[in-house]
């Protein structure tokens, strides 16, 4: 068991990456001085766990690819049977469009409520949006880094992280203090996608990271989901050109929990008065800005723009860039 | 020979006593003036000298010529001495009766020619002669109006020999005509904004309560359009008001001579790549800036983040506190600077963002970049954000909207409400603040303007009490997250 945090250590040190223990003169000479108990105790001094690849709780999914991870460093107040819960990633572009957003958001927060463990990146984008609904349900969720777990990373995501270790884990089979680097987001992808039974592919251009995920997916036997973009967007490029390859075809959570045998969490039921359940309505059929929304309903630029506060207090809706969109 | 002129230097809007004092002697042939005068100052010399001889009066040509300027210690700039000077000399001369003299003020510059041309700040000048109990001010005609509107009685004249022939009793100048009283030429009316009620609406609520405006979206969108047309709807200046501003424009020199009465609240919209200085005032005689003529109206920024970042920061305090404050060696200036902002901004660099047709190819270091010039600090003191996105092609080509006059009388109905009977806010309505602040990001001096955003929307409504739809209304115009730094 101490081998695998000896080999995490390391590749660490020797920023590599290693998923057995190399033959070569240095890394027995790093074996045989390396002190495992002392390791534990730092990590343990930060609140921070090693899970190896050999303890009886890793989890089993993750086990199970061809390339699993020496083992995970973990933080968080989550339990690390957390891991071996039933768990859905959803992944998608940094650079999203805001329905990218909205839907990364949504599926976060129902696949969440229905009791998956939503699994992302933490990355900008769809990653983040996927957590942020998760936290929403107040229910749990994973973020793999592809650095150290002490490393917020991107850095305009350090409340967020706070939020994850608060409520669920974050993990990395990199030690703490490993700097983030492009080769490293790839393999952490395969932990994303071999920690869960499906992937969900949010939104994705036709070179992006989120396709390497799918395709990790795929070659452990996952199921993959992809959500219908725009066929104009040049950001649904990659999700569509899933979808033609016979990716199934994610309409909204329900068809992922179906797989899963889950039912979708009963919906609370808001309390609206008639103007904003007019106003709500119309913003389901398609995103509106408020002056549209003014036509459509008659109501006065005034009224509106109380009922859309009404709306967002309510989490019905959100307004981003001038523009009101459903949220639920 | 001794004899004496009263004057006015302006430190930033102060008039200071400013006494001429023209001495003549035996001696060497001579001119000189002293008195810490500054190049334009010391070249009234010529154009003195000039201007009595054109006048066809005598220059004491044997004579040693020395004009003091006091207080020594005060820095004396530009040309509005040349007429004191002129006099004062001859009434040293004997030329004037040094006795109808001292019951004049004067202000002016001189021609070659001995014409007198107006200059600025003849109404701070007035101000200060009647502080000082003169009633009478000699100035150019252009001046006179502007001088009356201070409370004395102007004396127009055109040239040196007519302010000398009324000195001495022989010529009664012209009366001064009354200015004109017809409002100035029309403004650009609303009725030619298509769409867009959500930022109409904004601006109505801005007029009404004061609020500075922030309007972004991609360009083309009509936010620069929304905001010129912001003075359109505002009430006329109250008299006291228009004193002020009336002030700060003649000391700019930009009074219409046959209107010097600004009534109407200024409108100033200074490029983005003006200099700090250009926008809250500065100089060595400090000169007020856009920010100060802009004093009692509306200063529009287009294009925010492209100012400077220190010019922007500079106008913090003019919003905290209505007044910029310059120091200079020689002393401070304060100046009135209680001005609504209205600013307008792309969403972000490429301008992609927030338009349907558009897509943002900005990367996130340029976004963060872009959104680092606007503090948080000065976003705070928006009391209205209002995301204009692109209307679509059949809102352009919808009728004409509501145009500017109807809004402007429910404008002028609001604020009369706020001014005498501000509507409070009901126990619903402040529960709603209260859950809004808890569920939105939303900072204590966030909270405060969406109270005071409320009190206007339930004035415009004509309502009694702010009730919680007013409040409502008032959070949907808060910093939206994606301008936030």
């Amino acid at each position: 068991m101490s081998g695998e945090l000896a080999l995490a250590s390391f590749a660490a040190a020797t920023e590599s990456h290693l998923i057995a223990e190399p033959r070569s003169v240095r890394f027995a000479r790093f074996k045989a001085s390396f002190d495992a108990a002392a390791e534990h105790r730092r990590l343990a001094a930060r609140g921070y766990r090693f899970l190896a690849r050999s303890d009886g709780s890793f989890p089993t999914l993750l086990g199970a690819i061809h390339d699993p991870p020496p083992g995970l460093f973990v933080r968080g107040t989550g339990a690390t049977e957390l891991l071996s819960k039933d768990a859905v990633a959803v992944v998608g572009a940094r650079a999203c469009s805001p329905y990218g957003r909205q839907v990364a958001r949504r599926l976060g927060r129902e696949l969440a409520a229905a009791g998956l463990v939503v699994v992302s990146g933490m990355a900008r984008g769809v990653d983040g949006e996927a957590h942020r609904g998760a936290l929403e349900a107040g229910g749990l969720t994973i973020a793999v880094l592809g650095c150290g777990i002490d490393r917020d990373y991107p850095a305009a995501h350090r409340p967020l992280a706070r939020e994850i270790a608060e409520a669920g884990l974050i993990v990395s089979e990199y030690a703490p203090g490993v700097e983030p680097a492009p080769w490293r987001f790839p393999a952490r992808n395969r932990i994303v996608a071999g920690l869960c039974a499906a992937t969900i592919v949010v939104e994705a251009r036709e070179r992006s990271g989120a396709l390497i995920t799918a395709d990790l997916a795929l070659e452990e036997g996952r199921e993959v989901f992809a959500v219908p973009g725009e066929i104009t967007s040049a950001l649904s490029d990659g999700s569509n050109a899933l979808l033609r390859l016979g990716a199934t075809p994610c309409t909204g959570s329900a068809d992922v929990l179906e797989s899963y045998g889950l039912s979708p969490a009963d919906e609370h039921v808001l309390e609206l008065g008639d103007q904003a359940a007019a106003v709500l309505e119309r913003v389901r059929e398609s995103a509106a800005s408020a002056d549209e929304l003014g036509r459509a309903t008659g109501l006065g630029a005034g009224e509106l723009a109380g009922v859309l506060t009404e709306l967002e207090l309510a989490g019905a809706v959100i307004v981003e860039e001038g523009i009101v969109r459903a949220s639920g | 020979m001794l004899a004496r002129a009263v004057t006015h230097a302006l430190v930033g809007l102060e008039p200071r006593r400013v006494e001429v004092e023209a001495h003549l002697e035996r001696g060497i042939p001579g001119f000189a003036i002293v008195g810490l005068a500054d190049r334009a100052c010391q070249e009234a010399k010529h154009r003195v000298r000039s201007g009595i001889s054109s006048a066809l009066l005598e220059w004491p040509l044997d004579r040693r010529i020395t004009v003091n300027l006091a207080p020594a210690g005060l820095r004396k700039e530009g040309s509005s001495f040349d007429l004191s000077i002129a006099l004062a000399v001859l009434a040293a001369s004997r030329q004037v009766p040094a006795e109808r003299l001292a019951e004049h003020a004067a202000v002016g510059e001189l021609a070659l020619d001995g014409r007198i041309r107006p200059v600025r700040g003849a109404f701070a000048v007035a101000e200060g002669a009647r502080s000082l109990g003169l009633e009478l001010i000699l100035c150019a005609p252009e001046s006179a109006a502007e001088a009356e509107l201070a409370g004395v009685q102007a004396v127009p004249v055109r040239h040196l020999g007519e302010a000398v022939a009324y000195l001495r009793g022989e010529l009664q100048p012209a009366p001064v005509e009354s200015p004109d009283e017809t409002v100035e030429p029309e403004l650009p009316d609303l009725a030619d904004v298509r769409g867009q009620e959500r930022a109409r609406r904004a601006l109505e609520l801005a007029a009404a309560g004061g609020h500075n405006l922030l309007l972004a979206g991609p360009p083309g969108t009509g936010k620069t359009m929304l905001g010129r047309r912001l003075p359109g709807i505002l009430p006329l200046l109250a008299p006291a008001e228009a004193l002020e501003v009336t002030r700060i424009h003649s000391v700019a020199g930009l009074l219409a001579p046959e209107r010097p009465l600004v009534l109407r609240a200024p409108f100033r919209a200074p490029h983005h790549s003006s200099s700090t200085a250009a926008i809250v005032g500065g100089g060595p005689g400090p000169r007020p800036g856009e920010a100060s003529l802009a004093h009692r109206g509306v200063l529009l920024l287009d294009e925010l983040p492209e100012f400077q970042r220190p010019t922007l920061e500079a106008l913090r305090q003019p919003l905290e506190d209505g007044m910029i404050a310059i120091a200079r060696a020689s002393g401070q200036a304060l100046f009135p600077a209680r001005f609504q902002l209205v600013a307008t901004m792309n969403l972000c660099p490429c301008a992609g963002r927030g338009d349907p047709a558009a897509e943002c190819s900005c990367s996130p270091q340029r976004l963060a970049a872009f959104r680092d010039k606007l503090s948080r600090a000065l976003l705070d003191r928006f009391d209205l954000v209002v995301t204009v996105p692109r209307p679509r092609a059949a809102e352009l080509a919808a009728g004409p909207s509501e145009a500017s006059q109807p809004v402007r009388v429910r404008v002028a109905a609001a604020r009369v409400r706020l001014r005498e009977a501000a509507p409070l806010r009901t126990k619903a309505a402040d529960e709603l603040l209260t859950r809004a602040v808890e569920r939105l990001p939303l900072s204590g001096r966030g909270r405060a303007r969406v109270a005071r955003v409320a009190r206007t929307a339930a004035a415009l409504a004509e309502s009694d009490a702010v009730e919680s739809e007013h409040v409502a209304e008032a959070l949907a115009y808060r910093s939206p997250k994606e301008l936030a730094a």
